[in-house]
């Protein structure tokens, strides 16, 4: 085991960690339910966090190399995170929720990356973000609403 | 006030914001790790299998094998008893049919120790020849299953001794002989893929003991008394030692209306008396659970030169895989979902064989048939059009079933028994097709317009139906409880999977008693605390659930008049909006509340009310889509897809439309790009979200749903249902819009461009 300090949503943790261990597994272990898992490879999007304002799948990230950086979960932004889920709500995609937490994290940086949001850029971005509840088309509605675009 | 309304879901925001709310978030954090050795070879036995080194491991507690678990057959198929599906599954069984079949169960304090474990146990295997071909597994040398084992409730045309788990025939009318006097006949055979389900979630469960001593179990269900009675009645459990309840579901669609995990996590914790969970790797999702039924089908299709349809056969084969889970129902919707939509015919048939193969197990799939029987029946109804020299649509027009109408087909086809009998009071078919055909501007695109020497777009059309739950075997309940200061509670043993139904039922609850759905406080689905439901399938919630829950609250608002008027000292008494009023005097809900239980004659108010369908009405709907497609590379693009629906009346326009939105791309993924492939040796090998292909928000371009609104009478404020219609339209829509741009048919799923880019150019 190897001890390691991981900042969460601005808080340190000393925790201890197996080699090999990934920053999903770890925060699920030390209570952050929020960071869910589906894919194991990657790939569906709904585990994705904040690490230094940019987002990843937490399922294919050692937590090892996470070390000096900053973790934000959705707990870590609660406010803004309703303010987007009521967006969701409006049109009914929040659906399952399964998948709807790391939307969210990809929505926030989305905010913070992009200068220009046309309906390419939009799906562009979050097209790591799979859903099979809702056939996207209502996520996007409800993107461009809160986005205040059209 | 509440019904027709576009009201957020009541769990949402605690949803979005991540909350803990599924299987793995709630689990003890101290439960033991339990995983699943599985098999490498699509058919074998074992011969031996020695645990000793990997009980060996420290932290390991117990390891199941075939030999240590009850030898029991069941059925993993969550559906009411007596169940239409063959019992031919053990919990653990000393032959494995698939890749990925149960081999051993460990449980371990960790994942660590768990997956050393696995890795130490021997298993000597005597392999055999698959079944993996289903279009040779008739009369096939190699048998799935021993013909003396196994048992069926009743007469599903179980015939293992020839890898058959189930068939079905039916034939009103004499088809041959209409066919005979057919101006036109058209027959061909189409193929439909095994789809995964794919909900984000996988299947999860833990189980653990509570201070009774009894069985808890927590599991990502569609039907937690399903998973009740199967559980109990398999490891001989009374029913009243076991609790099943489903948290939050992330994703259903079909796919957890069977057992999964449960018998091993409650098995290891009754015998370790310690908490367990088992939560399923994505690739065991998808080569270990289930997938859509894929089927040949048959279609011929007789026609006179007035352009009515004489006389339609269906005749089907489908793969049910290593066990027959849902085999004969899925079988019969392919049919009971698809012909009734041309009733005026004078003969009909339908017929088919559903085979035991060595592939991974089909199960219940959003559609559940229909989408496989509609692909044939509306690509051939495209067909026969062209042969008639007739529009497609006003082909459908003339012969397409109308309010007020029935089909002999309802009658005699129900699920895994006969049909019931009725009148459809409600059906908006015509209204749908015209409101798509004008929102997709057909009359300017049909059929195509070339866009350069390269690229065509063209438009193609299909209509399905659906039923509304199942009659005489769904069955819902509900109790409606009043509390101080005016608030329901109401509990439901309907399974909220994601769809909303939730919200839904706390809005048909608060339309009865006239309140805000805010002062409804839902809770499902929990067989200790709420009351019976069948679960989430067929269809059923709305219909089914709905009815019961504005039966209870009706008899509510009625028990709360008798009491207000006691209280009133009145003979008789009106209740509107919150207030109980008779003449001068009147009482407000929330004082009336607190005078039930702090006033002289206090008294806990309680309704409950349970209602089972006496007909399946169904939704209807049409669909078109404008695709555009290169010639060069058989690339297809879907620019605008747009959907009429006539589900009754939408209690949540906005939940109705996103159903039908997930519907259609989970269908146009269907017609598309998905497939569960397995190889040469029968794994299912593209296991991952990688390389499965499902769309993204990036494949699909427009989508456009819009309601045509009917009244059913028999359901709860006018609705129907509305969770799977919209899947069953895409293969066909597709295949005909192909057909409509290079005349060419496509009659496999999926369509990729390879497919399409391969019948251009044949066809030159």
């Amino acid at each position: 085991m190897i001890p390691i300090v991981l900042n969460v949503n601005d808080v340190d943790y000393e925790i201890m960690i197996k080699p090999g261990e990934m920053l999903l597994e770890t925060l699920r272990k030390i209570g952050f339910t929020s960071v869910k898992k589906g894919c194991d490879t990657g790939s569906c999007g709904v585990c994705s966090i904040l690490l230094n304002g940019k987002v990843i799948p937490s399922c294919s990230y050692f937590t090892s190399k996470v070390q000096e950086k900053k973790v934000i979960t959705i707990d870590g932004v609660e406010q803004k995170a309703r303010e987007i889920g009521k967006f969701l709500l409006a049109e009914g995609v929040d659906q399952c929720g399964f998948c709807s937490p790391g939307l969210i994290m990809s929505i926030i940086a989305m905010e913070n990356e992009l200068k220009e949001f046309s309906e390419y850029n939009i799906k562009h971005y979050l097209v790591g973000n799979l859903c099979r509840c809702t056939g996207y088309e209502g996520q996007i509605r409800a993107i461009k609403k809160y986005l205040e675009v059209s | 006030m509440s019904i027709n309304k576009s009201i957020p879901k009541v769990d949402g925001i605690g949803l979005v914001t991540g909350k803990p709310a599924y299987t793995d978030d709630l689990a003890p954090t101290d439960s033991l790790i339990v995983k699943v050795l599985r098999s490498p070879y699509a058919y074998a036995k074992i011969k031996n299998i020695n645990t000793e080194n990997a009980l060996k491991v420290k932290g390991i507690e117990i390891i199941l094998t075939h030999k240590n678990v009850p030898d029991k057959m069941y059925t993993r198929a969550g559906q009411s008893a007596p169940e239409p599906s063959p019992y031919d599954k053990k919990i653990l069984d000393e032959y494995v049919r698939y890749i990925g079949d149960e081999v051993a169960v460990v449980a371990g304090i960790n994942e660590e120790v768990v997956d050393k474990a696995i890795k130490k146990i021997r298993v000597d295997y005597e392999v055999f020849n698959p079944v993996l071909d289903y279009e040779s597994a008739i009369g096939n040398k190699t048998r799935v299953h021993d013909p003396d084992l196994g048992t069926v409730k009743f007469d599903i045309g179980r015939d293992a001794s020839k890898n058959i788990a189930a068939s079905y025939r039916m034939e009103i009318g004499d088809v041959e002989k209409e066919f005979n006097v057919s101006d036109y006949y058209y027959e061909d055979v189409y193929y439909t893929q095994a789809q995964a389900h794919l909900a984000s979630e996988p299947h999860a469960s833990y189980a653990y003991l509570d201070l009774q001593d009894r069985l808890n179990i927590v599991t990502s269900t569609q039907t937690p008394f399903h998973v009740r009675r199967i559980v109990g009645q398999t490891l001989d459990i009374p029913l009243s030692k076991i609790r099943v309840f489903k948290p939050r579901i992330g994703g259903g669609y079909g796919g957890k209306q069977f057992i999964h995990g449960e018998f091993f996590v409650s098995l290891v914790t009754l015998r370790t008396k310690k908490p367990s969970k088992l939560i399923f790797s994505r690739k065991e999702v998808f080569s270990a659970s289930n997938t859509r039924h894929p089927m040949r089908v048959k279609i011929r299709i007789g026609a006179m030169k007035d352009g009515m349809i004489n006389s339609l056969e269906m005749k089907i084969l489908s793969n049910t895989g290593a066990y027959g889970e849902h085999s004969l129902t899925v079988l019969m919707v392919a049919g009971s979902k698809t012909l009734p939509l041309y009733n005026k015919v004078n003969a009909v048939k339908f017929s088919g064989d559903v085979v035991y193969t060595n592939t991974t197990p089909a199960g219940a799939y959003r559609g559940y048939g229909a989408i496989q029987g509609n692909f044939a029946l509306e690509s051939a109804i495209d067909e026969m059009a062209s042969l008639l020299k007739m529009d497609p649509i006003e082909f459908r027009r003339k012969n397409m079933i109308n309010e007020g109408e029935t089909s002999k087909i309802f009658e005699v086809m129900g699920e895994g028994t006969e049909g019931t009998a009725q009148i459809i009071e409600s059906c908006k078919l015509q209204q749908c097709i015209s409101e798509v055909k004008e929102r997709i501007d057909w009359d300017r695109k049909y059929p195509k317009i070339d866009v350069d020497e390269n690229t065509v777009r063209s438009v193609g059309l299909a209509i399905a139906m659906q039923g509304s739950g199942i009659p005489f075997i769904d069955m819902g309940s509900a109790i409606i409880k009043l509390n101080d200061d005016g608030f329901f509670n109401l509990l439901v043993g309907a399974t909220d999977l994601g769809t909303g139904s939730d919200t839904v039922l706390a809005q048909i609850a608060a339309e009865v008693l006239e309140v805000d759905t805010s002062k409804i406080i839902v809770y499902s689905s929990d067989t200790d605390l709420t009351p019976y439901d069948v679960g989430a399938y067929a269809s059923s919630t709305t219909y089914v659930s709905g009815k019961s829950v504005y039966l209870t609250a009706k008899k509510m608002l009625d028990e709360m008049k008798e009491r207000a008027k006691e209280i009133l000292k009145v003979e008789d008494v009106e209740y509107s909006k919150g207030i109980f009023k008779s003449n001068d005097k009147e009482i407000s809900l929330k004082e009336f509340s607190n005078e039930m239980y702090y006033g002289e004659d206090m008294k806990q108010l309680v309704a409950s009310e349970s209602y089972y369908g006496v007909k399946s009405p169904p939704p209807y709907m049409a669909c078109a889509c404008e695709v555009e497609i290169n010639k060069n590379t058989g690339k297809l693009k879907v620019i605008n897809c747009v959907a009429s629906v006539d589900c009754g009346v939408t209690l949540n326009p906005n939940l109705a439309k996103i159903q039908v939105e997930g519907a259609l791309v989970q269908g146009l993924g269907m017609a598309l790009y998905e497939h569960a492939e397995r190889s040469e040796n029968g794994n299912l090998y593209n296991n991952t979200y990688l390389n499965y292909g499902a769309p993204t928000k990036m494949e699909i371009g427009k989508l456009d749903v819009s309601f045509v609104e009917s009244y059913e009478p028999s359901g709860p404020f006018g609705a129907k249902s509305v969770g799977e219609i919209g899947i069953d339209t895409p293969p066909a829509v597709i295949s005909n819009a192909i057909k409509n741009a290079f005349g060419v048919r496509m009659k496999k799923l999926p369509i990729t461009p390879e497919r399409i880019w391969e019948s251009i150019n044949n066809k030159k």
